[in-house]
């Protein structure tokens, strides 16, 4: 019964510990990334051999879980929300085999987009998968569901989707913890032929989960984590859920709610508790973390014209998230706000760190580019983005991981010549390579600039799979050799690094060109660890 | 008691260690504390913040309500005046009024500094140079926690055992620099808040 002070992310990482997990998967990704870097750092887990290293990408993460999960031990995966798409095929199969030893897949999503390209709410991907999904209110809950999560994905032999959300996760709070439990000692499926999703097995799987789907709902009836609680005022009722939960207490002195209300934690939604809710109160207000997932459901429960109020009919913001304050207008509650925010305070937006080898790049690619007009440069996800801000103004996309090299194909073979990309080295072998290939085998007209800097940078410097094979992964893929160019992006090079570029910008075929220098974050804490 | 604090800064100005030792004072303490950080993007070189909470009852939010906070503490000027929607009536502005400047856009600081002064309740301490006399300029963190001091309820000796555990590692000096730090920084604040 220790008390720790812990990230949310962290709590979900000490209750899979003390609950008995064997592997954790996953690649980085905000807000994910601390649940691995916490069990990287745990001692039990280094007692434990618990396997804890980075995968390639998410893809990767989920099936190697789902092997864990085969041989009959507890595993978790992680990921941030967009990685989950990355993810999907092998997320949404598990849900028809099913699993042996239990499989939580831990996914954060990032409402308001603090550091994501969109805002998707993973819960709409537990109910296509038709699988239980888990949502915390807060650290300490965090905590509970990672360590008993186990036993209900073990009960029901299916992974369990679990949603945390950017401000559960980077929240710290004080957490009491449980006795840990043994790790399991492994076993074969008790049928053997349930992973062989072959159609005529996997028509069979697909039956038993739509049978079980009213257990699922059953369980989320008599779950600890869906709580009724009564109220006197039934002129409104009040569905909530996650860490809206938390929001909504926040504008009642001391937690005292007049109103009806319903706490949804665990998915499928609990039908019996939503139509006694429905049953008692007059209107319903729906305030929920992400998309209205609850109120769009709930309003097609009941077709008899009661009032749902929540994101669709504007009570709520439908972008962005929530917080205390757009809970409180909701529900027609004063707020009194400070002065305003000053006109002679700026933006102040995030910018490429000084010395950065990413800046000497796009001061060569930039002058290498002069010549050949606006438009032609392809972008990826990482610190290297930040491109796309002054003083570069370097790149025209940044969509999603691998994109850049095969959209700059697919432009290319539009017709726009040169095609360039821009990547870095983990996300080109998180979703870059393939694309690559698909470029050799057309000889495509493109130039991929592979800036290494030898780390996950953007999430804060963890291992990079492709680390010093980078160019034997590029051969290997059939990039000619001659074609495959190094160098080490400072100021004293640009001249040179300039006429290297502009060699493979004119080259019919594909080029591979790779500017090469530590991160400055990385160096410094190596810099720091080797002083100490 | 409840001390809403917003930590303001821009990223790698250190406000994340000003956070862990309130966080571990409060705890000797016995309080409740929540604290929501941002990691990501914007950590690098934009603006940053925190929220953090200590109470004696259980927290509800992490975030806290626009209009609510007791005390913005601030490493630097334009920062602190971000978060002025957050600052309740009473609150109290604690700022460094030293400007990080790493935008084109950067406004007077004379400006700034003007406009903190207009505020009711401020204290504004140039933290780098009250480091700099004490010998330790990357204390200034430090020194803006001793000016902010005052305003959160929680005995300065449990603010003096957070900066011995955090420099544990580090050894004595370390420690007795950033003890000091914190002692100058609540010095100025009460000679400040007195007058």
């Amino acid at each position: 019964m220790q008390n720790l002070l812990l990230l949310g992310a962290e709590a979900v990482a000490q209750g899979a510990i003390d609950g008995g997990i064997s592997g954790i998967y996953a690649y980085p990704g905000t807000p994910s990334t601390e649940i691995m870097e916490y069990i990287q750092t745990s001692k039990i887990a280094e007692e434990r051999n618990i396997h804890r290293l980075w995968s390639s990408n998410e893809k990767t993460a989920m099936e190697a879980a789902l092997g864990m999960s085969y041989a009959g031990k507890r595993a978790i995966v992680c990921m941030k929300h967009v990685g989950l798409n990355v993810a999907a095929d092998a997320f949404v199969n598990s849900a028809i085999t099913g699993v042996n030893g239990g499989l939580l897949v831990v996914v954060a999503d990032d409402p308001s987009m603090h550091s994501s390209q969109n805002e998707q709410d993973s819960r709409f991907y537990g109910k296509f998968a038709m699988i239980p999904v888990l949502e915390p209110s807060n650290q300490q809950e965090a905590y509970d569901m990672a360590y008993s999560g186990f036993e209900l994905s073990e009960k029901f032999k299916i992974p369990v989707l679990f949603r945390i959300t950017t401000r559960i996760s980077h929240s710290r709070s004080g957490i009491a913890t449980k006795n840990i439990k043994d790790v399991l000692d492994g076993s074969l499926p008790q049928n053997p032929r349930k992973f062989v999703l072959l159609p005529a097995i996997a028509k069979i799987n697909f039956n038993k989960l739509i049978e079980e789907q009213d257990k699922f709902v059953e369980d989320s009836e008599n779950s600890e984590y869906n709580k009724y609680t009564d109220g006197k005022d039934k002129s409104l009722g009040i569905i909530t859920g996650g860490i809206a939960y938390n929001y909504l207490l926040e504008n009642f002195e001391d937690r005292k709610i007049p109103h009806p209300v319903l706490k949804i934690n665990q998915y499928p939604i609990p039908r019996k508790l939503v139509e006694k809710i429905k049953n008692e109160c007059k209107e319903l207000l729906v305030i929920e973390e992400g998309a209205p997932f609850i109120e769009e459901m709930i309003k097609s429960y009941f077709n008899e014209g009661k009032q749902v109020h929540g994101k669709l009919d504007g009570f709520l913001p439908r972008v962005g998230e929530l917080n205390p304050n757009l809970v409180a207008e909701s529900l027609k509650l004063e707020n009194v706000i400070g002065e305003e925010i000053p006109a002679i305070v700026k933006n102040r937006p995030p910018a490429l760190c000084p010395g950065c080898g990413h800046r000497d790049m796009y001061d060569a690619l930039n002058e290498s580019m002069k010549d050949q007009g606006k438009g032609k440069v392809f972008a990826d996800i990482g610190c290297y983005t930040l491109g796309a801000l002054p003083p570069f103004n370097a790149i025209n996309t940044c969509v999603d991981m691998g994109a850049s090299i095969t959209m700059a194909k697919g432009a290319n073979d539009a017709g726009l010549v040169p095609a360039v990309a821009v990547i870095g080295d983990s996300t080109f072998t998180h979703s870059g390579m393939t694309g690559l290939l698909d470029a050799v085998n057309e000889k495509s007209h493109i130039t991929v600039i592979i800036s290494d800097n030898s780390t996950t940078a953007m999430t804060g410097g963890q291992d990079s799979q492709g680390t010093g094979k980078i160019e034997a992964i590029c051969e290997g893929l059939g990039v000619e050799k001659e074609h495959i160019r190094v160098m080490i992006p400072l100021k004293k090079n640009f001249e040179e690094n300039v006429k290297i570029i502009k060699e493979e910008l004119a080259y019919n075929g594909v080029s591979v060109v790779i500017p090469r220098r530590e991160c400055v974050q990385t160096l410094a804490r190596r810099m720091k660890k080797a002083k100490a | 008691m409840k001390t809403d604090i917003i930590l303001a800064g821009v990223g790698g100005q250190g406000i994340l260690s000003i956070a862990t030792i309130i966080g571990m004072a409060a705890l000797e303490n016995k309080l409740y504390i929540k604290q929501a950080e941002v990691h990501g993007m914007s950590q690098r070189g934009g603006d940053v913040q925190s929220n953090l909470r200590i109470s004696s009852k259980e927290i509800a939010s992490d975030l806290i309500p626009m209009g609510k906070a007791d005390l913005i503490l601030s490493v630097e000027p334009m920062e602190s005046l971000r978060y002025l929607p957050y600052l309740s009536k009473n609150g109290y502005l604690v700022t460094n009024t030293n400007a990080f400047n790493n935008i084109s856009n950067y406004p007077d600081e004379k400006e700034l500094i003007t406009k903190v002064k207009s505020l009711a309740h401020h204290v504004a301490i140039d933290a780098d140079k009250v480091a700099s006399e004490i010998g330790s300029p990357r204390s200034m963190n430090i020194v803006i926690l001793g000016a902010a001091s005052p305003f959160i309820d929680i005995p300065f000796e449990s603010l003096e055992n957070g900066i011995r555990k955090i420099f544990a590692k580090k050894g004595e000096n370390i420690i007795n620099l950033n003890l000091q730090a914190l002692k100058a920084g609540r010095e100025f604040a009460e000679r400040e808040v007195l007058k």
